[in-house]
C-alpha cells in the first residue's frame, strides 16, 4: 500500500487552452447591437444597457453620476415610490452604475416575471424626468456621504492621486467638490439624459436564461425609433493630461493612525500592444497575495494589512498605481521598501520558477473570470466598449503562457522606473 | 434545489458533495466549529488571529498560498462570532492540491515564531485600519458590550483590546489548535465539477488518516433577559450623528428566525421598504437607514440604525424610528406587502445558487446548525410566515426594555 507523502504536492496539471464562450448577437430594428450569453443553471436573467455616458461626457460636475442614479426616481408614468414598489414586488433589482467612461443600467429578474419587469426598465431608461424634489433629497444624502468619506485617508488618496497625475481639468483627474452639490439642477440632468441616454449611444448584453422570446420582447420595447437621437450633439473636447510638477506630496491628517500611500503614473489603455505584458508584470509585482509587494511589506515586515498594485484602462488613457494603508510610524520605511521593490524588478531578472507561479495563478484567475453567464457578459462588455474583439483574450492567454523573464525586465525598465513615479501620502509620515 | 451527498469519515469529519458541471471549477470549503464566542474573556481575538496563522505554514507544507497559486487556485477565510470558515476555488484538474493543503493544516500547523510575530502585527494593522482609523470605526466595539453583559457575544471577533493579541503566547496558540481544529469539529464541503466517488477517494486518502480529536462541548453562559432599557452616548470626531438600536431576538435555529428576517426586509430591504420611504424620503430625517439581523447562532440581535441628516435632533430621529416600529406592532401587514418581501427572498435564494462557492458555504453553515438539507427547505419556512406571526414577533422584539441604544454623536455639532 502506498504510504501517504504529505511533503510532496500532488501532480500539477497545466491548463493549456481555454474555451471562450462567445455571445449570440442580434441587431434590434433601430440598429442597437445586442449580445446574449445563454448559460448557467438558473431561470433568471440580467439585462444590461451600456451607455457611453460616464463623467468624461459631462459638461457640469455630478451630471453623469446623478443622471444615472436618478433614473429610478420618477418617470412620466410613475413616481419614485411606485417604481420602487413594482421593482421590489417582483423580487427584481435595478443596478445603476456611472463611471468615468460608461454608465450602466441593468435589470436582474427571474424569467417568470420578465413580462412585468422589462416594461419598468423601458420606462426608466426612456421616460425619466428627474423630479426636483427627488434631486434635492438625493443631493443632501450624497453630500453627507461625501463629507464623511472626506475624512477617510484612502478616499482622499484615491481622489487626489488621480487629480495629481491627470490634472484637475481632465475628466480622469476631476473630482467633485462640496459646492458642486449645490449647483446641479434637474434641468442639467434632463439635458444630460437627452444627450446621452438614447438608442444611438448604447449596446445591450443579456446573461442567464436567454431565449428568442426574450429577444423579441426586448425588440418591442427598445427597437423603435422613438428614442433615437434626432440631432447629434458635438462631443466634448477632452483637455490634455497635466501631471503635477512635484514628484511627491503629503496631505497631513492629524490624529491619523494610518497613512494611505499611492505611488504611480499615467500609462496607457488595453488597446496598446504592451498591455498584456504589463498585466503579467503587475500581477507579479503587486497583483496577488504572493506578489513582491505583499511578500515583503505585509508578510515579511508586517507594515500593513494590505498592499497591492494595479493597471487601470480607460477609454482615453490609463494608469498604474501601488496602494497601501500603513501605520504612520512605519510609513517612511514602507515607502522605502516600495521603491526598493520597484528598482529590483527592473534591475534583477525574474526567476523562471516565480514567473511560472504567476502564470499558473493568472490562468486560474482567467478561468474564474469566464465562469458563469454574468462573468462572461462582463468580459465581453469590457472589450466591446473599446471596439476590441475576442482576439484580445486570445492574446492575453498567449502572453500569459509565453512571456519570458527577459521581457518582464524589459517592460519594467521601460514603464515602471521608480524615478518616473508620483508619490502621494495622506495621513502622516514619520 | 441543491442536490448533494453526505458521508462521515471514520474520524468524524462530515463531508458533503454537490455536483455542478456547468463550471470547470471546484469550491472546497472547510468550516471549523469555533468562533469568537468560544474565546476566554481574557484572551479574545484568538479565533481571528488563528485564522491568520492558518496561512503561516502547516507541519509538512511551509507555505500555503504559493502551491495553491501555482495551480491557479484562490483562497480566503473569515471569522465570525460563531465560526471560522476557509475556502478555496480551484480548477478541477488540480483539485487534489486543495485536499493536500487543507488536510495538512487540519493535521497540524507549523507553529513558527516568525509567523506568530508577523501575523500579530498584521492583525494590529487590521485593528487600526478597520476600527480606529475610520470614522465610526469603533461603533461595534461599543455596541456589543452594551447589549451583552454575560454571553461572549459581548466582544467582537477582532478582540476586546489589541493587548490580548499582543500578549498571545505560542502555548496558548497550540492549545487552541488542539481543542478546535480537528476532524470531529469540522465540516468539509466540495461543490462544482466533481462526483461523489471522486471526492470519497480524495477524502479517504487525505483526511481520514487525521486523528479525530474530540468534538468540543459548548457550555456558554446564557445572557440573562434584559429587563431595562439601556442607553450609551459617545462623542467622536465624526461629521454626523448616528443611532444604533439593538434588540434581543431569537437564535438562528429558532423557528421565529424567518419571521424576524421578513420583518427586517419589510423595514429596510429595497427602496420601497418602510424605513427608507418614511424616514429618508418623506420625513427627510436620515440620509440612510437600515434594519437587519445579526444572524448569530445563539440568541442574536435585531439592529435598527440610521445616519442623521445634519441639523436633525436625535430626539426627533429616535422618535421617528420608534413610530415606525410601533406601526408594525400595531397594524397587521397587508397581503401584498408580505408577498413582496417573500418574492424578494425567493429571488435572492435563486440568484445565490449561481455561484458554486456560495452554494458550498450555504451547505456548510446549514449542516452546522442543523442539516444541510435545510438549504432546500428554507424557502418554505419563509413562505409560511403569516401577518399574525409578523405582528406577534414585532411586539415581542420591539420593546423598550429589550433595547440597547448607542448614540454616536459628532463632537463638531455640540
Amino acid at each position: 500500500m502506498e504510504i501517504l507523502n504529505r511533503t510532496k504536492q500532488p501532480k500539477i496539471f497545466s491548463i493549456n487552452n481555454v474555451t471562450l464562450i462567445k455571445p449570440s448577437d442580434y441587431t434590434l430594428d433601430n440598429g442597437i447591437k445586442c449580445f446574449a450569453f445563454s448559460a448557467g443553471t438558473q431561470d433568471l436573467i440580467k439585462i444590461q444597457f451600456a451607455f457611453y455616458a460616464g463623467s468624461s461626457h459631462q459638461k457640469k460636475a455630478l451630471s453623469a453620476f446623478s443622471a444615472n442614479k436618478l433614473l429610478t426616481e420618477g418617470t412620466t408614468k410613475f413616481s419614485s415610490e411606485e417604481i420602487a414598489n413594482k421593482v421590489d414586488y417582483y423580487g427584481s433589482y435595478i443596478e445603476l452604475m456611472a463611471e468615468k467612461d460608461m454608465a450602466y443600467v441593468s435589470l436582474y429578474t427571474l424569467n417568470k416575471h420578465i413580462k412585468s419587469t422589462l416594461p419598468l426598465l423601458e420606462d426608466i431608461i426612456k421616460n425619466s424626468i428627474f423630479p426636483e424634489h427627488e434631486l434635492t433629497i438625493f443631493l443632501k444624502n450624497q453630500k453627507q456621504e461625501f463629507i464623511t468619506n472626506s475624512e477617510k485617508v484612502n478616499f482622499i488618496a484615491r481622489a487626489k492621486f488621480n487629480e495629481f497625475i491627470f490634472g484637475s481639468e481632465h475628466p480622469y483627474g476631476a473630482n467633485a467638490i462640496l459646492s458642486d452639490f449645490d449647483k446641479i439642477k434637474s434641468s442639467d440632468l434632463k439635458s444630460f439624459h437627452k444627450a446621452n441616454y438614447h438608442a444611438n449611444n448604447c449596446f445591450i448584453v443579456l446573461a442567464g436564461s436567454v431565449n428568442q422570446e426574450i429577444i423579441k420582447t426586448l425588440n418591442c420595447s427598445f427597437g423603435g425609433t422613438d428614442w433615437k437621437l434626432k440631432t447629434v450633439q458635438s462631443s466634448i473636447k477632452i483637455p490634455a493630461i497635466k501631471t503635477n510638477e512635484a514628484k511627491n506630496y503629503l496631505i497631513k491628517k492629524e490624529k491619523a493612525v494610518q497613512s494611505s500611500v499611492r505611488i504611480g503614473k499615467v500609462l496607457f489603455n488595453k488597446t496598446t500592444k504592451d498591455y498584456h505584458g504589463l498585466q503579467v508584470l503587475n500581477t507579479l509585482f503587486g497583483g496577488y497575495f504572493g506578489s513582491r509587494l505583499m511578500m515583503n511589506i505585509r508578510e515579511d515586515k508586517g507594515y500593513t494589512y494590505g498592499i497591492g498594485s494595479a493597471i487601470i484602462s480607460l477609454h482615453q488613457s490609463g494608469y498604474f498605481f501601488i496602494t497601501s494603508e500603513v501605520g504612520v510610524d512605519v510609513c517612511s520605511k514602507a515607502i522605502e521598501e516600495i521603491y526598493k521593490e520597484l528598482k529590483k524588478i527592473r534591475t534583477e531578472k525574474v526567476k523562471l520558477s516565480e514567473l511560472t507561479t504567476v502564470k499558473n495563478y493568472m490562468t486560474g484567475s482567467f478561468l474564474r473570470s469566464i465562469d458563469g453567464p454574468f462573468a462572461l457578459a462582463e468580459r465581453f462588455t469590457s472589450i466591446y466598449e473599446y471596439g476590441l474583439d475576442y482576439e484580445y483574450y486570445e492574446n492575453l492567454f498567449q502572453t500569459i503562457k509565453t512571456i519570458t523573464p527577459t521581457k518582464i525586465t524589459e517592460l519594467a525598465e521601460q514603464y515602471l522606473n521608480e524615478n518616473s513615479m508620483f508619490e502621494l501620502v495622506v495621513g502622516n509620515k514619520k | 434545489m441543491i442536490k448533494f451527498d453526505r458521508f462521515i469519515l471514520k474520524n468524524g469529519l462530515t463531508v458533503i458533495v454537490h455536483s455542478d458541471f456547468s463550471t470547470p471549477l471546484v469550491a472546497v470549503n472547510v468550516l471549523y466549529d469555533v468562533g469568537a464566542r468560544d474565546e476566554h474573556p481574557d484572551r479574545t481575538g484568538f479565533a481571528h488571529l488563528f485564522e491568520h496563522l492558518m496561512f503561516g505554514g502547516s507541519v509538512n507544507i511551509p507555505r500555503f498560498d504559493e502551491p495553491l497559486e501555482n495551480v491557479g487556485g484562490e483562497n480566503n477565510a473569515f471569522t465570525s462570532s460563531d465560526i471560522t470558515n476557509y475556502y478555496i476555488t480551484i480548477p478541477r484538474v488540480n483539485l487534489e492540491t486543495a485536499f493536500w493543503l487543507e488536510s495538512d493544516r487540519m493535521l497540524s500547523l507549523a507553529f513558527s515564531k516568525k509567523s506568530l510575530d508577523v501575523q500579530r502585527n498584521v492583525v494590529s494593522q487590521e485593528f487600526n485600519q478597520v476600527y480606529l482609523n475610520q470614522p465610526y470605526g469603533d461603533l461595534w466595539l461599543l455596541l456589543k458590550p452594551l447589549a451583552y453583559k454575560v454571553h461572549p457575544y459581548q466582544w467582537n471577533t477582532i478582540g476586546k483590546s489589541l493587548d490580548h493579541i499582543r500578549q498571545a503566547k505560542m502555548k496558548d496558540v497550540k492549545a487552541f489548535f488542539k481543542k478546535y481544529y480537528c476532524p470531529s469539529n469540522a465540516i468539509l464541503v466540495v461543490a462544482g465539477n466533481v462526483t461523489t466517488p471522486d471526492v470519497k477517494k480524495l477524502t479517504q486518502k487525505w483526511f481520514e488518516p487525521i486523528p479525530s480529536g474530540k468534538k468540543h462541548k459548548r457550555d456558554l453562559p446564557v445572557e440573562p433577559k434584559q429587563t431595562k432599557e439601556r442607553k450609551k452616548t459617545v462623542y467622536r470626531n465624526v461629521p454626523y450623528d448616528v443611532i444604533y438600536k439593538a434588540y434581543h431576538t431569537c437564535a438562528r435555529t429558532d423557528p421565529e428566525f424567518y419571521t424576524n428576517d421578513l420583518i427586517s426586509d419589510l423595514l429596510s430591504n429595497g427602496k420601497s421598504s418602510r424605513l427608507y420611504q418614511s424616514l429618508v424620503k418623506k420625513k427627510k430625517l436620515f440620509s440612510e437607514v437600515n434594519a437587519y439581523l445579526s444572524g448569530d447562532i445563539d440568541k442574536g440581535l435585531f439592529i435598527v440604525t440610521g445616519k442623521l441628516l445634519k441639523g436633525v435632533s436625535m430626539k426627533d430621529a429616535e422618535l421617528s424610528i420608534d413610530t415606525e416600529l410601533q406601526k408594525i406592532c400595531k397594524k397587521k401587514v397587508d397581503k401584498d406587502e408580505l408577498q413582496k418581501v417573500k418574492n424578494k427572498i425567493e429571488s435572492t435564494l435563486i440568484f445565490s445558487e449561481l455561484s458554486v462557492l456560495n452554494k458550498a458555504m450555504n451547505l456548510a453553515s446549514a449542516e452546522l446548525i442543523g442539516n444541510a438539507e435545510d438549504v432546500n427547505t428554507e424557502i418554505e419556512h419563509y413562505l409560511t410566515v403569516t401577518p399574525e406571526m409578523i405582528q406577534e414577533q414585532a411586539q415581542l422584539v420591539f420593546k423598550k426594555t429589550n433595547c440597547s441604544t448607542l448614540y454616536y454623536l459628532s463632537k463638531n455639532n455640540q
